[in-house]
């Protein structure tokens, strides 16, 4: 074959199909880009007529009063209990999977996460509302008669109580964020050197120092992400909430009192609402759009660092 | 651990005391964490097949959605199934291709310059956006100047199957070897060739079991659907034009309802829902199996 065949320019049919290629690709970037342009003008009434009272703590959409500290705060309060109830139990999950449980046992142990990952926000929600909530209620009443006037229990778990709350929120919202925060960490502690381990053990020590002193100090970093993508998930789970949550725009410190968080006011209020009204609601989805993007960039750039780390050691 | 004084007898049994309770119980808390997983799946499957079971039938499956007063037995939910096969099978034929087709930029053009790792990266971090920003989007871009339809709710569906079918067919794409890929062109065939007749069909089982998986997670999906498709109940066979329904959005309906007879085509919507993704999974299990066994 003459050398000029090689350098011969690609037909036609080729390079289209690279530059399709290309377009699938730059998709994502496309629509992550609209998703920012178009809510942001949709939500700039809100941010013009309304100024630096979009922070305000009053929602009262009939006197045209637009603030999202009661949302944010319900946001942060929520998330942070699915987080505290979810990430040791995933942690202990991934590491009863990678360190304990012989490999044939693991594949059933893996189709119950992923199982729990099956069943729609949805089904979380109507279970959550019909069966779980007044059942949580009985006994969030007799913790909060139990506490009520002891000075810190009493206003964390003290009455008012009602099932659909903060806390049956973070509760739901933990056993949804399980499979990702599990399946995350479980990748990354599974990536552990072999020698770490075996060099722990031949000097001695038992699984729990084994654990303490190679596989921790190795998947620290991944973890931390996985805990980061929980919590972006958390933050932006809708449904579940929105129906389980209590729905009042209150700033309480009692986690068994009615709440609400962003996504779910926009979940419940958005049908109804016109002008400045859906324009706040915009707003919100902004504001949520904006805090997950940002908890996603940090947490998949330090999985992806984590992983470099591992690849180049 | 104690060393005997004959070499070679070395006592390799649990050490004693303190560090073994603090190790039985690091063991006991991560079978307790599974535990507190398992109860509460448990609890869940358990209460939807048993309220579910008992209302699902196949003229509940087909007819129409009776008012929210109407007692158990009467109508259906058959508007929200056809409505939730349309949107999904739709979401799907738009996602899937270009999916598979940014996962052949990443891997088989892009390799390792900056704009295949920014793509793969945003990529990555898109499939943590709360699939309620997906709805809003759409509302803003679409239906403010087309309206309702089916195809509003198919087009959020597709952004937030868009990135889970890159990853997964990413993934895959990355398995298939390279020697193939050299064999090809030493025959002298162009790189879309060599992509479209011997990487993907390498590749094909894990793709599809991967893009099940999106279909699965986007058929429970509501919230992008909130905004796009509303809610109705009667039967749209047209998915482009005029509002919609599915099972999701009926399920988020009737959970906030008072009437025992709404929540009753709740329970029994969320088991066919339910059904519906876990037989994907199934299946994708399946293929995923069975191209494993080709693999080797």
């Amino acid at each position: 074959m003459p050398a000029g065949a090689l350098t011969k320019k690609r037909p036609l049919g080729d390079r289209s199909f690279q530059v399709i290629a290309l377009a699938a690709g730059l998709l994502v970037l496309v629509i992550l880009v609209l998703i920012a342009v178009s809510t942001g003008q949709q939500a700039s009434l809100w941010f013009t007529s309304q100024g630096w009272k979009i922070f305000s703590t009053t929602w009262n959409p009939a006197n045209n009063q637009f603030g999202a500290l009661a949302f944010i705060y319900g946001t942060a309060i929520t998330a942070a209990i699915a987080i505290v109830m979810a990430v040791p139990v995933s942690v202990g999950i991934a590491l009863l999977l990678t360190e304990v449980v012989p490999r044939r046992w693991a594949r059933p142990v893996v189709t119950v996460i992923d199982l729990l990952a099956v069943v729609p926000s949805v089904v979380w929600g109507l279970w959550g509302i019909l069966v779980f909530a007044p059942w949580l209620q009985r006994i969030y009443t007799s913790i909060g008669n139990g506490v009520d006037g002891i000075p810190v229990l009493g206003s964390l778990f003290g009455p008012p109580v009602s099932g659909a709350s903060f806390f049956t929120a973070g509760i739901i919202l933990a056993f949804m964020i399980t499979p990702i925060v599990t399946s995350l960490s479980r990748e990354v502690i599974a990536t552990t050197p072999t020698i770490d381990k075996e060099g722990a053990y031949a000097l001695g020590a038992t699984r729990l120092e084994m654990i303490r002193g190679s596989v921790w100090p190795h998947s620290k970093g991944g973890v931390t992400g996985a805990v980061l993508l929980g919590l972006g998930r958390a933050m932006g789970e809708t449904i579940a909430a929105a129906l389980v949550i209590g729905s009042s725009a209150t700033i309480t410190s009692h986690l068994f009192a009615p709440g609400y968080n962003m996504p779910s006011v926009i979940a419940n209020q958005f049908g109804e609402a016109s002008g400045v009204f859906r324009s706040a609601l915009m707003g919100l989805g902004v504001l949520l759009f904006a805090f997950t993007i940002i908890i996603n960039i940090v947490a998949r750039g330090i999985v992806e660092r984590s992983a470099r780390r591992q690849r180049g050691a | 651990m104690a060393v005997t004084t004959e070499p070679g007898n070395i006592d390799l049994r649990e050490p004693k005391g303190w560090r073994r309770t603090k190790n039985r119980t690091a063991t006991a808390l991560m079978v307790l964490s599974l535990v507190l997983v398992i109860i509460p799946l448990g609890f869940v499957l358990f209460t939807v097949i048993a309220k579910g079971a008992s209302a699902i039938s196949w003229s509940f499956l087909t007819g129409s959605i009776p008012p929210n007063v109407a007692p158990a037995d009467e109508g259906g939910i058959g508007p929200a199934v056809v409505g939730t096969i349309e949107i999904t099978a739709l979401a799907t034929v738009m996602a899937v291709p270009l999916g598979v087709l940014g996962a052949v930029y990443l891997n088989e053009y892009g390799g390792r310059n900056w704009l295949s790792a920014l793509i793969g990266f945003m990529s990555d971090v898109m499939t943590g956006v709360p699939s309620i920003i997906m709805g809003l989007f759409i509302f803003s871009i679409w239906v403010l100047h087309f309206g309702y339809s089916g195809l509003a709710g198919a087009l959020a569906l597709g952004c937030l199957m868009l990135p889970i079918v890159i990853r997964s067919t990413y993934e895959m794409l990355r398995l298939v070897p390279n020697s193939l890929r050299e064999g090809s062109y030493a025959l002298g065939a162009t790189k879309s060739r060599v992509t479209m007749t011997v990487v993907l069909p390498a590749a094909i089982g894990g793709i599809v079991s991967g893009a099940l998986l999106a279909v699965a997670r986007a058929a429970g999906e509501t919230a992008p659907l909130l905004f796009t498709i509303l809610t109705v109940t009667t039967v749209n066979r047209n998915v482009f034009s005029g509002p919609n329904t599915s099972l999701p959005s009926l399920i988020f309906v009737n959970a906030s309802s008072p009437y025992v007879g709404a929540q009753a085509r709740g329970w029994g919507a969320a088991l066919t829902l339910i059904a519906i993704a876990f037989i994907l999974m199934v299946v994708a299990r399946l293929i995923t199996a069975r191209f494993a066994r080709y693999a080797q």
